[in-house]
């Protein structure tokens, strides 16, 4: 015992210092945030504008800013920037609503029967791990090149994404419900109406932010590889003539035209979600 | 001397799956009397929903029959009321619209519906109620809501399966009470399931003793306490015989256990 009668522990170990405070982060006030966020747009392109001018990078290669900025004004005022943007979007809006909806009653309609569903599920399951993206040349051969092969692409990818999530949410109504109904007298089809579908709702509508972008995606690949508008041919169409500017130009508008419709579907959501609690 | 209501006749059920066969209930019989309270209570697992899903219809039984009215009713739904263990109120609907869901399904008008029910909320405690949703109710009152449910069904018969087995015991108190109103009321032949000696010996006319899996019914225990019963009826004699009974059959001796 004596002899460590002198050793001590550090006093780190002891008393109250040794115990570490909650830590706390403060946050800003929004319009803190925001400043950064401007300062920080600002720093980029005045970086690439500054790298550019002084070759850094390479103009050609890389473009810059001021050079976008006259070609974004270009294509607006004497480009086919509304033809393009109303082109993409038609077969975006369209292949989101078919493939959705196809997608959504194709789900419900396992509901149906046990062994439909048995039967038909490997198959969908099959399609969804095929990359859908790899199909588009077959889809542009047998639909053409105009509107309706970029729609075909759009709805390919959406279609199995609704069908599985809407599949999931059949499977999830709860069994017990079900019976509740049975146990009233319920019919197979009031059950499917006044169950099923409400109860599905939610997945359903879960999927369309996703799917939005799925179609976006469809409709420009489909215009890559063949077409004669959309943002996706006018991409392809400035790369190959070596318009740099073009293509960020076209990016551009194509990643403002993708917001405002994943803001468009999210207010939809909400609508929609509002509409099925009440 | 009254007619039967609903009558089990040798009632059985085997569950077989791929693990083997299980024997949920071997031959059941009993009668029921028009306008009365039986409690079944038993061991967990001995069969007592597996019996109330083959009354309401819900599940084929192995053999038996269940007979309502003098008419075999074995595997027709919408007969009897059924409340299943668990409230099953849809929450995209309003207490009001659950409440009806129904009459609804027996083809009235949603309006008519309204009309109906509305009455019955504000007398039975749902007052104000009507238009809120299940997730803002309280336990008692989610329970509420799907009994009300089961009753403006306007079956004859009414299956309560543990209804109250999930609130506290003070809600529970109120509710029981609220039960035998709305039992006064209606008239219904009711028929309650429990694991609570004291709820089914309060509640009831008659209480159905079953065994452990496979469920049989080992006793049946008449109750001859005068209504409306005093709370405190529970350190009654005649109460306490009745309990003593009762837990005879669903806690046998020590010895037997370890056996
Ligand atoms: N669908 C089923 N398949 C196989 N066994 C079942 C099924 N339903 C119930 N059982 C069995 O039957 C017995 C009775 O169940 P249940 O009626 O729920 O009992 P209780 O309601 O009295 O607690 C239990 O042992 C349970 O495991
Ligand atoms: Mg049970």
């Amino acid at each position: 015992m004596r002899r460590f009668a002198g050793f001590r522990f550090p006093s780190v170990f002891l008393g109250h210092r040794a115990y570490r405070r909650l830590p706390v982060q403060h946050e800003w006030a929004p319009r803190w945030i925001m400043a950064a966020q401007i300062l920080l747009v600002v720093a980029l392109i005045g970086g690439w504008q500054a790298a550019a001018s002084w070759k850094i990078i390479d103009p050609f290669f890389w473009s810059q800013p001021s050079a976008i900025w006259h070609t974004l004004t270009l294509f607006f005022l004497k480009g086919d920037a509304v033809t393009d943007i109303a082109y993409t979007f038609e077969a975006t809006i369209i292949g989101f609503v078919v493939g959705t909806i196809a997608g959504s009653l194709l789900g419900l309609s396992f509901w149906w029967s046990r062994n439909y569903a048995a039967i038909v599920q490997p198959f969908i399951i099959c399609f969804e791990s095929i990359p859908k993206l790899a199909l588009a040349p077959l889809i542009i051969l047998i639909f053409g090149i105009g509107m309706t092969s970029k729609v075909a692409i759009a709805v390919a990818l959406t279609v199995v994404v609704s069908t599985l999530t809407t599949y999931a949410g059949v499977k999830a109504v709860d069994p017990d419900s079900e019976r509740l109904f049975y146990s009233l007298g319920a019919s197979r089809f009031q059950v499917f109406r006044k169950l099923v579908i409400p109860a599905v709702m939610p997945w359903t509508i879960s999927v369309l932010r996703v799917n939005i972008g799925l179609a976006l995606t469809g409709a420009i690949v489909g215009e890559f590889i063949s077409s004669q508008h959309g943002l996706g041919r006018e991409i392809l169409y400035a790369g190959q003539t070596y318009d740099i500017a073009l293509v960020w130009v076209a990016v551009l508008v194509l990643a403002a035209f993708s917001m405002i419709m994943y803001v468009a579907v999210s207010q939809l959501e909400k609508l929609l979600r509002k509409g099925v609690a009440h | 001397m009254p007619s039967a209501k609903l009558e089990l006749r040798s009632i059985a059920m085997v569950f077989s799956s791929s693990a083997g066969a299980v024997d949920a209930l071997t031959p059941v019989s009993f009668a029921i009397e028009e306008g009365s309270f039986v409690s079944v209570i038993g061991p967990s697992g001995c069969g007592k929903s597996t019996l109330f899903n083959i009354i309401a219809g819900l599940q084929a039984p192995s053999g038996g029959s269940v007979v309502i009215d003098d008419e075999d009713a074995t595997g027709t739904i919408g007969r009897v009321g059924y409340m299943l263990q668990k409230d099953l109120l849809l929450p995209w609907r309003t207490v009001l619209d659950n409440v009806v869901l129904g009459m609804e399904i027996k083809g009235v008008s949603r309006q008519r519906a309204h009309a109906t029910a509305l009455p019955y909320l504000a007398r039975y405690g749902l007052g104000g109620f009507e238009h809120r949703y299940p997730r803002e109710l309280s336990g008692g009152m989610r329970q509420r809501a799907a009994l009300l449910r089961t009753l403006l069904l306007d079956t004859d018969v009414i299956l309560l399966d543990e209804p109250f087995g999930a609130l506290d015991a003070q809600t529970r108190a109120s509710m029981q009470e609220w039960l035998l109103q709305l039992w006064a009321d209606f008239r219904k032949t009711v028929v309650f399931v429990t694991h609570d000696v004291d709820e089914a010996i309060y509640l009831s006319d008659e209480i159905v003793v079953m065994s452990a899996r496979p469920g049989r019914v080992v006793d049946r225990i008449a109750v001859p306490l005068a209504r409306p019963r005093p709370r405190l009826i529970t350190n009654a004699r005649e109460f306490i015989a009745i309990k003593e009974r009762c837990l005879d059959h669903l806690a046998p001796p020590v010895a037997e256990c370890a056996a």
